[in-house]
């Protein structure tokens, strides 16, 4: 035997040694990730059973009725106006809960990697505080603040800038302030992360060079924190455009977002196949526009 | 401040300093704990002068760069740009570049586009901002790497970029800090010929800190030696070498022998009796010699300092030889060393010291 083909054969053995070894970690990934993810798959294209549920025959009624919906009488097909407003109202929410956090994060990540070194632990301690209690109970918390009768009502009408209550709990309005107070740890921690990278020097470099200020944060600051900026809007944007507990609470009952909506399918509604196509298709979006994004910044890479 | 003649470096020397400071001071912490990082210094730089501040470090000179350039503003005095009084200026209005110790260069864009930087936030129009571009990388000879990110460059040519980004703008001043510090001693000297290169052909006054004597000495017009935030000393690298004002400066600069010695009725006197100069003052007094400029008595020849011979250091060209005076001081001569395989008289002989009077500084404590 070569030297070569014995390099190949001892190769092959460990190639096949390494298989083995992830055994454990594969059966995971397909019981944990894959597994339901084909159950949902397969769901979204069966019928509704009657009493929840999901029966034979395979059909393409739920991926269809999540667009569409067909006239009971006479059976004219139209576009589904609800479920349209639903999925609107989810994405401004997220976007506008995306760029809310932002524009409060990135001051709030600066303002801490600038701290000396030893403070900046306990402002990352502070920032954490929220997730030590239950997201259930701060969502209450925030409905006993903006409530009619409620603490920011009740400071307005005393101080004499409103006549009457301004109705905010139970409107989108309601629930963009909860998103944005539930997700505003996620932007702040990923984009202190990147301002921690940051080399400061390079900020007198860019004023000895005549840049203004707006320019160094356009031209020098945001572009080498991007990653950081990437990450933070990842970690805000999708789990919002998924989010059930705040447009529960403090949307009310109406103003539903996608999660409220998937969740009604499974629910009252009994209609499984709907949900599972509902699921199947935010998911499908988001991975998109991940896609998208990540084609884009790589292309970007290349040209600068 | 006088204009040093042998300036050869310089373009145009106006009378109108490039860039002054007048009694500049720059305190940091409050109350009684202030540090006073600079304390009441004025200088005056010429125009297409290449200037050196010298110091140790902590003495206040990157302190000093730094209030030319605008990330510190002084706790007192006045600083001008060309006349003009640029002391409440913020950086970005100043029209004085500066290159880093630690380059800064911007890690997220190419070569070329560190070194259009300014010329794009100046507001130039495009044609010129790479035509410009282009010249500078052919200045410092990157051409051939502009389209690299700084990453991927050696320290030596990141230094060149950096050079070349702070030149670009055409700045009235270009400050430099510290910027050979962290290259090799072959690539120090080879950039300290670039630096003066440079110089000449963009004819931009150069304000540079170093710590580094030698490199001050070889480079420079004119040398301002600061110690403990004063500036102590501004004067042709010849002067500040052979006429330093104190002891600081001729102990920072080079090497030298401290002699103790008396003044009396306008002679100074070592403690052996020997007249070695003159002084105005009386009372004691410190003599300064430099090792180089001490001979030694050939045998046979009488005169001189007398001193014993206490051993000697090889140091190639030349030799150290360790002497001690009557009186017990400690003096060092650096003689040629000589082809054969002593290196200097024996150890234990008796020698005498000619010194030119000349080279023989009488310093104030």
């Amino acid at each position: 035997m070569t030297s070569g083909a014995a390099e190949a054969a001892g190769l092959r053995r460990r190639t096949r040694a390494g298989w083995l070894l992830s055994t454990p970690a594969l059966v995971l990934l397909a019981a944990g990730a894959a597994g339901p993810l084909l159950v949902v798959l397969v769901f979204s294209f069966l019928s509704q059973g009657e009493y929840g549920g999901v029966s034979l025959p395979f059909s393409g009624e739920a991926w269809f009725r999540i667009f569409l919906q067909r006239d009971i009488f006479d059976g004219t097909v139209s576009a589904a106006d609800a479920h349209l407003a639903i999925f609107w109202r989810s994405v401004w929410i997220s976007l506008a809960t995306t760029l809310i956090t932002f524009a409060m994060g990135l001051p709030t990540a600066w303002f801490i990697a600038t701290r000396p070194p030893g403070q900046r632990s306990l402002w990352l301690f502070l920032i954490t505080i929220p997730f030590w209690t239950n997201l259930l109970i701060r969502t209450f918390a925030i409905m006993e603040v903006i409530r009619n009768e409620g603490l920011l009502n009740t400071a307005l009408l005393s101080l004499g800038v409103i006549d009457q209550p301004i109705q905010i709990l139970f409107t989108d309005w309601a629930t963009l302030i909860g998103t944005t107070y539930v997700y505003l740890p996620l932007m702040v921690l990923p984009l202190y992360a990147a301002i921690d990278r940051f080399d400061m020097r390079l900020l007198e470099a860019g004023y000895d060079l005549y840049a203004s200020r707006w320019s160094v944060l356009r031209r020098v600051i945001l572009p080498l924190v991007r990653p950081g900026i990437v990450a933070g809007c990842i970690l805000v944007f999708i789990p919002s455009l998924g989010a059930y507990v705040t447009p529960r609470i403090l949307g009310g009952g109406k103003n539903m977002m996608i999660g409220n909506f998937i969740e009604l399918q499974f629910g009252q509604a009994r209609n499984w196949p709907l949900g599972a196509a509902l699921s199947m298709a935010l998911m499908v979006v988001v991975m998109a526009a991940l896609l998208v994004y990540v084609r884009v910044s790589a292309r970007e890479g290349r040209d600068d | 401040m006088q204009h040093d003649p042998n300036n050869h470096g310089g373009q145009h020397v106006s009378a109108r300093p490039a860039v002054s400071a007048e009694r500049v001071t720059k305190r940091f912490g409050q109350g009684t704990a202030d540090v006073r990082a600079l304390d009441e210094v004025s200088v005056s730089v010429a125009r297409g002068e290449f200037f050196t501040l010298l110091g140790p470090s902590g003495c206040g000179k990157t302190t000093l760069l730094r209030c030319i350039a605008g990330f510190e503003t002084p706790s007192a005095g006045r600083i001008h740009l060309n006349g003009k009084d640029i002391t409440d200026e913020p950086p970005n209005r100043r029209r004085v570049n500066t290159v880093f110790q630690s380059y800064a260069l911007f890690p997220h864009l190419t070569v070329a586009q560190n070194v259009a930087f300014g010329l794009e936030m100046m507001g130039k129009p495009r044609a010129e901002v790479s035509r410009t571009v282009d010249r500078m990388l052919a200045l410092v000879r990157l051409d051939q790497l502009a389209a690299r990110r700084p990453e991927a460059l050696s320290g030596g040519q990141q230094q060149r970029v950096a050079l070349a980004r702070a030149l670009a703008p055409q700045p009235e001043v270009l400050l430099l800090d510290e910027p050979l510090s962290a290259l090799d001693l072959k690539l120090r000297k080879e950039m300290q010929s670039e630096l003066k290169r440079l110089q000449h052909e963009t004819g931009i006054t150069f304000v540079f800190v170093t710590h580094d004597q030698e490199e001050a000495l070889t480079m420079s017009d004119r040398i301002g030696v600061m110690s403990t935030g004063r500036l102590l000393q501004v004067g042709p690298p010849r002067e500040i070498y052979n006429r330093p004002v104190n002891r600081f400066v001729a102990d920072f600069i080079g090497e030298t022998n401290f002699i103790p010695a008396m003044a009396q009725g306008g002679q100074v006197r070592l403690a052996s009796g020997e007249v070695v100069g003159e002084s105005a003052q009386a009372g004691p007094v410190t003599v300064a010699i430099r090792p180089e400029q001490i001979r030694l008595s050939e045998p046979g020849e009488v005169g001189g300092i007398p001193a014993t011979v206490e051993g000697a250091t090889y140091l190639g060209t030349d030799s150290h030889i360790h002497l001690r005076l009557k009186d017990g001081s400690p003096v060092v001569a650096r003689v040629p060393s000589l082809p054969s395989a002593e290196p200097g008289p024996a150890p234990g002989s008796s020698v005498g010291l000619r010194v030119a009077p000349g080279a023989v500084q009488v310093l104030e404590d």
